[in-house]
This record gives structure tokens, C-alpha cells and sequence, in this order.
């Protein structure tokens, strides 16, 4: 109640509009995300420097930090598609993101025979941007296929369907009927329980020198991006602080930042699509779907589309998130990763998509790394101590006062309190700011602000029916 | 009736129905090609049996769990998702107990040992010898237990989870349950950690094995225990609801919350029943799970969650009956998948049918919203 009498309810008073969160008002939204990105990192690199993490170290925790932020900030944009502008209550986001990157991974893999001996089966062979191409429409694809059904449904309904969609294409993936097969002369397929050897080389190379061709043909040589400008230029000079194999170091680096241009991509995308006709269209189904249907609009035409939308970047996002760890397996794919991107968003608030970003940060570094990075730290603080192997093992010395093995079997487990502790995040969001920390700006689905317009002092209230004008 | 308005009568049921049509055709397919199977001797009929068996208890399990769920799905209008870890800590709890009483309070084992369910690999419930035949008594205290504790559970989570926010509507609800489903699961992950466990002495339960034309047929005691278990709880629920004002008054809260309140009803503590009904089955289904699988594992419930949602839906949301057919169909549906399809998308069977129902038929079998 205290709350509602400080002025921080859900009325839109002016005081709201602006971006103020736990007292501190940050003029706008974009400050207020640039404040907590660069707060963020701060605490890194002061953990990062309080374990005497060498600068090796530091850089890679940096560089993972960042490639979180940019993956959970876009899978929340993504989603906020779906649920912040349309309403569509999506919980089979892994689903779609998994088809995205083993559609991209089987059309992009060398053909049988001639990648990696590792690998159970081939692929097409095809340009990595095809794969992504093909990934993307496979995911848009299968939402489609969710969607035609779903739509008609309850919200409640359309999170089922989706989240046993999820499933049945997970089950798929590790089926060993679907793990390998000749297809017109191919040696493809799924690779079962063994997952797919992503062999189709360096994402990152091969965008590099994509992006060379330009220079090639001025310098006259192949690639010289990738190796006059990276290799020599920029893997060279870092080389002068990172002694011993600095490429990877930088690889993590330069990864991290081309997610962050793409992230920027999709915050005009969506953005671009929430202001148009078709976003207002959108905003309205969720508001009202039957106002809207009544005006004449296609609604279910209009949501088909908006989560085909969604589930083509969701197969994106898949590709850029997992496309780059060399493999995949089935069980990555697991709903409690739907579960995480629904965290961010909600922490975010559902309908802003600087706050999808913001939730995406948030959760990324403090839910999500920062617990494994705190084990690290308070690990290395207190000399790497054996932790006990059971619950039990730690509650014995707590009757006799020792509270010591406790604690280290608890920051042990943390991977699975962190799990625990995004759960009373969740609950606690719900009961106390359903709306996130930007949601309640919500975009109006009207073209026209619906503010009531100012009546300008110096003119009369015509109380003559405006006749002596 | 002449043939050519037969043949225009089933022309336009086609053209009318095309959904119904195709289902009637891929139905008569899959019939055939068991026949099929049966003739050139893919398969055992005793082996058919065997596997419609396995659903049927499966189904019960699934039915009995979801009782609950659909009764708050109805009641409270959302779909719990923290529903398959209530499963899960109603098992943890009955076993806990089971495994104390059976190793003698401490006598055989260490108590903290037996209390955990043998985490870390401590104590095995097979060298306890546990199984409803040589140790009822274990077995029945845990069943209680598991039923006791999953009730008070579900009602220490509705007094401060779900009631504060009873009336934000149910995607809030839905959303709020999911952080429920997270926190207890990893919390019993914390606990009794990740290993799965085999509970009962698998070998030692006295079964009856049938001779059937082509094969054995075998029915374990277990396998008794679930059916009697079950399908009282079952009966008792129906006469509860059928015969109590409880019954009519849930009736009443599911169709209208604010009317029935308007004619006297006390809805608050229709809910609490309803939680107590729910929860207490929900347990029971849990313990009885491990108790006829053998295995015990913190993400059991979790698992079998989706499989139970597939049955409410089925069975038309709000309606027990409902529940139980569609549990019985669920289950059938997914132990049987194996003779068409490979074993690998068994459960994905089961979900495409929830999935074709939701299209065909989205009120569900027994068309939902009564609690009876």
C-alpha cells in the first residue's frame, strides 16, 4: 500500500513518465540502460581484479558477459514480439530456436565425407548464409504450423501447444530414426542423442571475409579483412598483452560485438514494427481482439504473421547463440531456456522494448553468470576448499554448530540455486511489478497521442456556440 | 434410400467435417496395419496386451494426477504449471518416510541417509527390500505421507504464492506458477540431488504371469496396487463430489465465482477444499508413480507434467471424468505409440494428439467448465 501512496502506482501521472527506478531518475530510458550496462561491467572487473583474475581471464569473462547480454537482450526482443505487442503467449521459444540452428547447421555442413571425420553425418554444403536463410524460414515455418491451430485458443492453450511443439521437436532431434539418411544422393540428418558437429567453419571468418570482398578487389588479395586487418592487425596488437594464443581472447571479443550491432538491428526492427500500421494493428489485438475484428482487421491473419516474424529471429537467434559452439545436442534444448528469456522479458516488462533490453542485461549478468562468476570469486577467495557431495554430508556439522560445509555445498550447487533463485525472482516480480521496470510505458496502440490536448489560457470558452468569431 | 444419396450424404459429411474425416481414416490405417502386424507376426498379441496394460496404469497415474490439475485449472482459471513438481515433492516426502520405516528407523542404515531418499548413493531401496508385497507398512505410511505433505504444500503455496494475486487474471497466475515449478524443483535438486534412484526391490515383487495364445502376460503386484489405489481414490472423489454440497458448490464457482459468493457460498473455502482434493491425489499419484516405475528422480513430475496437461485438455478442462478418460487415453496412447511408430517419439505421440484435439475439438471430450 505504501507503494500506491508515494505516488509509484499504475496511475499515469506525469511523475511516471519518467525513467525512475529505486529513487534514482535517470532522465530517460536509454540512460538508464547505458547507467546499467556500465555499472555491470564495472562489478565485473572489480570481481574480476579482487581474485586477481589475470587480464586474459578478465577479458574473457568481459567478452562471455557480453555475448549473454547481446543473446538474452535479443531472444527478449524477440519474444516481446509475441507477448509485449501481440499477446501471444509463446513458451516453446526453444523449439524454434533449435530448428533454426540445425536446419542452418544441415544445410551448411560440408558434405558427407569431406568435413570433420568426427562427424556422423554431412550436409548440403551450401553458403553458411543460406543455412542461416533456411534456418530462419524453418522456424518461421514450424511456427506457422504452431500458430494455425493455436490461434484460435485461449492464451493458455497457445503456451500448451508451444511448449509441447518444443518438445516434440526436441524428441525428434534424438530420435535415431531421424539421426541419418540418404536424401538425393546426401548423407544428412538430425545426428540423434550425438547431436550435429557444426563443421561449417568459423561463423565469424566467414562473415569477415564476406565483408572483405570490397577490399579484396582493391588490395588484390583474398580476405584481407580477416587477415591483414584482424589476424595482423588487431589479433597482433592485443598479442602484446595476451603473450600465448591471444586468438581466441579475441575471437570471444569481436563475437560479443557483432551480436551487439545485430542486437542493435533487431531493437530498429522491432521497434520499426511496433510504430507502423501493422505493429498498431498488433497493439490493438492485444488490447481488444474483438474491437479489432470488429473494425474490419484480418486479426488472425495479423497474429499469424507477427509470430512467424518472431519465430524467424528466434531461429536466428538459435543459430547466433548455439551456431558457434562447434556442436549441438539435442537436450541443450531444454524449455527451462524458454524459461529464462520469459524471465528477462518480465523483469524488463513485457511491451517496451528498451526494457526487454534492460531485462535482458539484467538477467544475463546477475541471474544468470553472475552467480557462477560469484562461486568463482568466493571460490578463489577462500582457496578452493572441497565442498561435501551431499546434503546430508553438509547438514551433519550443522547440529554440531559448523555452519562452514553448509555453505560450501551450497555455493557448490549454485547451478541449480540459481534455477531456484530465478524462481522467487519470477514470483517475485509477479506480486510486486507484473509490469517489469519500464512495462508500464507501454506503447498506445493509436498514431495520435491520446493525452487530452492543453487549452491554451488566452482563449475564451466560446459560450455563444462560437458565433461572434 | 437409394445408393446415390448415400454416396451425397457421406460426400457432404466429408466436405463438412474434413478434420473428423481424415482422423476417422488415419484411425482405420493404424487399426489395419496392427492387424497386419498381427498376421505376418511382427508382433505378439500377448505383447499388444502387455503394452495396453502399461498404458492403462500409466493412464491412472496420469488421471489421478490430474484430477487436481483440473480442478484448478477450473476453480481458479489457470493452468498450473508447478503442478508436475508437486508430484515430485509428494513422491520425495512418501519416500522419505517409506525408506525410514523400512530401514528400521536407522537400524539397517544411516536415519539422514534414509531420510534423503539415499542421496549420494548412500542407501539403495532395493537392499532395503522395499516393495508393497514384503514391506506394506512402509509403503502405505509413505502413500499417507505423500499425500499429507502434498496438501499441506499446496496450501502454504496458495496462502502466500497464488491468493495475493488471485484476481490479476490467469496468464499472471500461469506466469507466477512456472517461478513456483523452478523453485521447488531446484530446491529439491539442492537437497536430494540429481542422481535417479531405484527405489523398490524390482525382483521380489510377486507378479501373476498369464499365458495368453503367443506369449506371457504378466500383472505385478504393483501393478494391483496402482489399480486398487487409483481407482478408489477415483470412486471416492465421484461419490465426494456427487454427493457432498462440496461437489455442487465447485460446480457452481467454476461457472460463476462472484454469482455463486452472491447465493452464500463460501468460496474461500471451496478453493482451500479444492486444493486439499487436488494436492492430496496429486501426492498420492506421485508416490504411486515411483512406487510402480521403480526410479525416483527430481525432474519426474516435471516430465510427466505435459503428459497430465494433454489429459485435462482431453478430457475437457474442469471435468474429473474428464481427467481420468483422458489420462486413460494419454496413457494407452503413448505406451502403445511403439507398435507404429519408433519408441523414440512415444511421448510425442501422446502430445500430438492433445494437440489434434485442441484442434478438432478444443472443449474437450467431456466439453469442460463442471466440476463433476
Amino acid at each position: 500500500m505504501s507503494d500506491a501512496d508515494d505516488g509509484g502506482g499504475y496511475g499515469q501521472s506525469v511523475e511516471e513518465e519518467r525513467a525512475v527506478v529505486f529513487g534514482i531518475n535517470f532522465g530517460n530510458d536509454s540512460n538508464m540502460l547505458l547507467a546499467l550496462l556500465a555499472g555491470t561491467f564495472l562489478l565485473y572487473l572489480v570481481g574480476g581484479l579482487v581474485i586477481g583474475l589475470p587480464f586474459r581471464g578478465l577479458m574473457n569473462q568481459v567478452g562471455q558477459l557480453t555475448f549473454w547480454i547481446a543473446v538474452f537482450a535479443m531472444s527478449a526482443l524477440a519474444l516481446n514480439l509475441h507477448w509485449g505487442y501481440t499477446g501471444l503467449f509463446n513458451i516453446g521459444i526453444v523449439g524454434f530456436m533449435a530448428t533454426g540452428v540445425y536446419v542452418a547447421g544441415i544445410i551448411s555442413k560440408p558434405v558427407f565425407g569431406s568435413g570433420t571425420s568426427a562427424a556422423g553425418v554431412g550436409g548440403f554444403g551450401m553458403p553458411l548464409i543460406v543455412g542461416i536463410v533456411g534456418g530462419m524460414a524453418a522456424a518461421a515455418l514450424l511456427g506457422l504450423i504452431a500458430a494455425l491451430p493455436a490461434l484460435r485458443l485461449r492464451a493458455d492453450y497457445l503456451a500448451i501447444v508451444t511448449i509441447a511443439l518444443s518438445e516434440i521437436v526436441r524428441f525428434s532431434l534424438l530420435s535415431d530414426t531421424l539421426s541419418g539418411a540418404n536424401v538425393g544422393g546426401y548423407r544428412v540428418g538430425l545426428g540423434g542423442g550425438d547431436g550435429l558437429i557444426l563443421d561449417y567453419g568459423d561463423p565469424l571468418e566467414i562473415f569477415v571475409r564476406t565483408l572483405s570482398y570490397p577490399f579484396d578487389l582493391v588490395f588484390g588479395q583474398s580476405g584481407w579483412l580477416w587477415e591483414e586487418l584482424y589476424i595482423n592487425g588487431v589479433v597482433g596488437f592485443i598479442s602484446t598483452y595476451i603473450p600465448t594464443n591471444p586468438k581466441p581472447v579475441v575471437d570471444n571479443f569481436a563475437y560479443a560485438a557483432f551480436l551487439l550491432v545485430i542486437l542493435g538491428g533487431f531493437y530498429v526492427l522491432i521497434t520499426r514494427i511496433g510504430s507502423s500500421p501493422f505493429g498498431r494493428v498488433l497493439k490493438a489485438v492485444r488490447e481488444d481482439e474483438d474491437v479489432t475484428n470488429a473494425l474490419g482487421k484480418n486479426t488472425n491473419m495479423f497474429k499469424i504473421k507477427s509470430f512467424m516474424v518472431g519465430c524467424a529471429l528466434m531461429g536466428l537467434i538459435g543459430i547466433l547463440w548455439f551456431g558457434t559452439q562447434g556442436s549441438v545436442t539435442p537436450n541443450t534444448f531444454r524449455p527451462r531456456i524458454t524459461f529464462y528469456i520469459w524471465i528477462a522479458l518480465i523483469i524488463g516488462g513485457a511491451g517496451s522494448n528498451t526494457g526487454s533490453v534492460m531485462g535482458g542485461a539484467i538477467f544475463a549478468a546477475f541471474l544468470f553468470q553472475g552467480p557462477r562468476y560469484f562461486k568463482n570469486i568466493v571460490e578463489t577467495v577462500l582457496g578452493n576448499p572441497s565442498a561435501p557431495s551431499s546434503f546430508g554430508q553438509a547438514m551433519l556439522p550443522l547440529s554440531s554448530g559448523d555452519v562452514l560445509p553448509m555453505l560450501l555445498y551450497t555455493l557448490d550447487s549454485i547451478r541449480a540455486l540459481q534455477l531456484f533463485l530465478m524462481g522467487i525472482v519470477l514470483i517475485y516480480l509477479m506480486h510486486r511489478r507484473p509490469e517489469g521496470l519500464l512495462g508500464h510505458r507501454k506503447e498506445a496502440a493509436a498514431s495520435i497521442p491520446l493525452t487530452r490536448p492543453v487549452k491554451s489560457s488566452d482563449e475564451d470558452v466560446a459560450t455563444d456556440g462560437g458565433e461572434s468569431k | 434410400m437409394g445408393a446415390s444419396e448415400t454416396v451425397d450424404r457421406s460426400r457432404e459429411y466429408i466436405v463438412e467435417k474434413p478434420m473428423t474425416f481424415a482422423l476417422v481414416v488415419v484411425g482405420a490405417v493404424l487399426v489395419l496395419e496392427l492387424f497386419r502386424q498381427l498376421l505376418t507376426g511382427d508382433i505378439t498379441f500377448a505383447r499388444v496386451i502387455n503394452l495396453v496394460l502399461d498404458g492403462i496404469l500409466r493412464g491412472l497415474v496420469i488421471g489421478l494426477a490430474g484430477i487436481g490439475l483440473s480442478m484448478t485449472y477450473s476453480i481458479l482459471n489457470f493452468a498450473n504449471f508447478a503442478h508436475g513438481d508437486y508430484i515430485t515433492a509428494g513422491a520425495f516426502s512418501g519416500w522419505s518416510v517409506t525408506y525410514i520405516i523400512a530401514g528400521g528407523f536407522g537400524a539397517e542404515a544411516n536415519i539422514g541417509s534414509l531420510a534423503l531418499v539415499g542421496s549420494g548413493g548412500s542407501v539403495f531401496g532395493g537392499a532395503l527390500g522395499i516393495n508393497a508385497f514384503d514391506t506394506p507398512l512402509a509403503v502405505v505410511a509413505g502413500l499417507i505421507t505423500a499425500g499429507v505433505f502434498t496438501i499441506a504444500l499446496a496450501l502454504f503455496l496458495d496462502k502466500f504464492v497464488f491468493k495475493p494475486i488471485r484476481d490479476s487474471g490467469g496468464i499472471p497466475l500461469l506466469i507466477t506458477s512456472i517461478g513456483v515449478a523452478f523453485a521447488l524443483r531446484y530446491l529439491i535438486l539442492f537437497v536430494f540431488d540429481s542422481r535417479t534412484r531405484g527405489t523398490t526391490a524390482a525382483g521380489s515383487v510377486p507378479d501373476l504371469r498369464l499365458l495368453f495364445l503367443d506369449g506371457t502376460v504378466v500383472f505385478t503386484f504393483h501393478d494391483l496396487a496402482v489399480l486398487v489405489v487409483a481407482g478408489g481414490l477415483m470412486l471416492g472423489v465421484h461419490l465426494l463430489l456427487q454427493r457432498t454440497k462440496l461437489g455442487k458448490a465447485m460446480r457452481a464457482m467454476s461457472d460463476n465465482e462472484s454469482l455463486s459468493r452472491i447465493t452464500g457460498i463460501p468460496t474461500e473455502r471451496v478453493i482451500r477444499s479444492t486444493w486439499i482434493i487436488g494436492g492430496g491425489l496429486t501426492g498420492v499419484a506421485g508416490f504411486m508413480l515411483v512406487l510402480w516405475k521403480g526410479t525416483l528422480s527430481w525432474n519426474d513430475g516435471w516430465l510427466l507434467l505435459l503428459l497430465i496437461f494433454a489429459a485435462v485438455i482431453l478430457g475437457g478442462i474442469g471435468s474429473i471424468y474428464g481427467a481420468i478418460v483422458g489420462g486413460l487415453v494419454i496413457g494407452v496412447t503413448a505406451s502403445t505409440a511403439v507398435i507404429w511408430i519408433p519408441s523414440g517419439f512415444a511421448r510425442a505421440a501422446a502430445f500430438a494428439v492433445m494437440i489434434l484435439v485442441l484442434v478438432v475439438r478444443p472443449q474437450g471430450i467431456f466439453s469442460g467448465r463442471s466440476t463433476a
